[in-house]
């Protein structure tokens, strides 16, 4: 048997019976009268269609349009997120991390995947795997490279490892070339790994 | 516990791969691990803490081989059976073989939104005052509980600084062993990359926790 093989095996026996055991124990679950299915069905829709990066966008995209709104939301930002409606579980306590031409900010979880919810869904995989969370603390410039970034070497680099209940979400740099655009349009600039540290936004360019 | 989840500075990972557009989800099981999870919360009458703490508590070995949401659907499984809301038999054949357990509340549809709305804040108040202020020097304290708690291995015995009081919220050390939350003033230390690396170390970089009291001693000025 090649590794190649083996590795097949290997995973599609381990998932199947994981399969049957979740299928098994959500029977159980709903036949004691513990869970209700549409519930369920709400939760997981919640987070495949509704809460997502989009949401952190357009807060970014409304910190770069609006300086008195950038202030409130680098203040405090569980409340400024809270006006454009984003709020709750595993975003209860919310900091917004300024990066700015000599400071760039990182966020990860070396304990287990503690993740800005309400304004980024749920974490990519890479987030929550053992490459980035023993390396984002040690060699973040190292992890900026797997994702095609470089920063100069002058800029200082901050990693925030998320060990409470504080979740963080970076305001990236506002793209040069992006003067007078709308909050709409400016969040087409926001990507996901922007605002974790791990990506800049697009460049204006880049949307043609 | 010194476990398998404590991955901060750990060699032999490889390199991080992002996976271009990424679902949400990879798989129907997935998602039904993860709503399960969510919705068993309340009626289960567990905390986030002890729900860590029942994801990270198996061999190291084991925690590193298993997906992400196989440690999710694993660790509902021993909370479950831990308070005999379900039994080993139950899962083995499928169906309830036991008369229920009397549950706080079941999760209803229309409850989701706002729930999830609501989420769990963890600040509570207090009248004891914070031992630390900001630019304080702190050593993270050498402890090693065997239970869970949230101060990383490469940070213990470090010196850093303190850069916010963030108030004072409740004590996963305390709260994921069921003694209750015992809330405690939470700080966020930064420490230079040479101080947790070695001298080797990029010069460029900084490192943050988020630190509750009793992980912290004050360190002289100069050492």
């Amino acid at each position: 048997m090649t590794d190649h093989d083996h590795h097949h095996d290997h995973d599609h026996s381990e998932l199947s019976e994981t399969e049957l055991r979740v299928r098994a124990l959500e029977t159980v679950l709903t036949e004691k009268g513990y869970v209700d299915l549409a519930a369920l069905d709400l939760l997981i829709e919640t987070y495949e269609k509704k809460v997502g990066p989009r949401n952190g966008a357009r807060v970014v995209a409304k910190a770069w349009a609006d300086p008195t709104y950038r202030a409130r939301l680098l203040n405090d930002a569980t409340p400024a997120i809270a006006e454009l409606g984003f709020a709750g579980r595993q975003g209860e306590h919310i900091v917004a991390l300024e990066n700015t031409p000599t400071l760039h900010n990182m966020v990860v979880c070396t304990l287990c995947s503690c993740y800005p919810w309400p304004v980024l869904g749920l974490p990519p995989v890479w987030y929550k795997s053992a490459p980035y969370r023993s390396r984002a603390v040690a060699d973040p410039r190292g992890v900026l490279a797997d994702f095609g970034v470089t920063l100069p070497k002058d800029t200082d680099i901050r990693v925030w490892d998320s060990t409470a209940e504080i979740r963080y979400l970076v305001l990236p740099m506002r793209p040069a070339g992006s003067e007078g655009w709308s909050e709409e349009k400016l969040a087409d600039l926001v990507t996901r790994d922007s605002m974790i540290g791990t990506g800049l936004p697009k460049r204006p360019e880049d949307l043609k | 516990m010194n476990g398998g989840q404590d991955l901060g500075g750990t060699h032999g990972h490889g390199t991080v791969a992002p996976e271009p557009n990424e679902p949400v989800f990879h798989s129907d099981w997935e998602k039904r691990a993860f709503a399960l999870t969510l919705a068993m919360g309340r009626p289960g009458g567990w905390n986030i803490d002890m729900s860590r703490f029942a994801r990270e508590n198996r061999p190291p070995q084991e925690y590193l081989s298993m997906s992400y949401y196989e440690l999710w659907f694993y660790g509902l499984e021993t909370l479950l059976k831990e308070r005999k809301l379900v039994d080993d038999d139950e899962i083995l054949v499928g169906h309830s073989l036991h008369p229920p357990k009397p549950i706080a509340s079941v999760l209803s549809p229309d409850d989701v939104i706002k729930v999830l709305h609501r989420g769990g804040p963890t600040e509570r108040g207090t009248n004891t005052a914070a031992r630390f202020k900001a630019d304080d020097r702190v050593r993270a304290k050498n402890i090693n509980p065997l239970t869970h708690t949230r101060l990383p291995r490469y940070v213990r015995g470090h010196v850093g600084v303190i850069e916010r009081v963030i108030g004072c919220h409740v004590f996963p050390d305390s709260n994921a062993s069921g003694a209750g939350e015992d809330p405690q003033w939470l700080y966020t230390v930064r420490f230079e990359g040479c101080e947790l690396w070695g001298t080797a170390a990029d010069p460029s970089v900084k490192v943050s926790i988020d630190a509750w009291e009793p992980y912290l001693e004050p360190a002289k000025e100069i050492e």
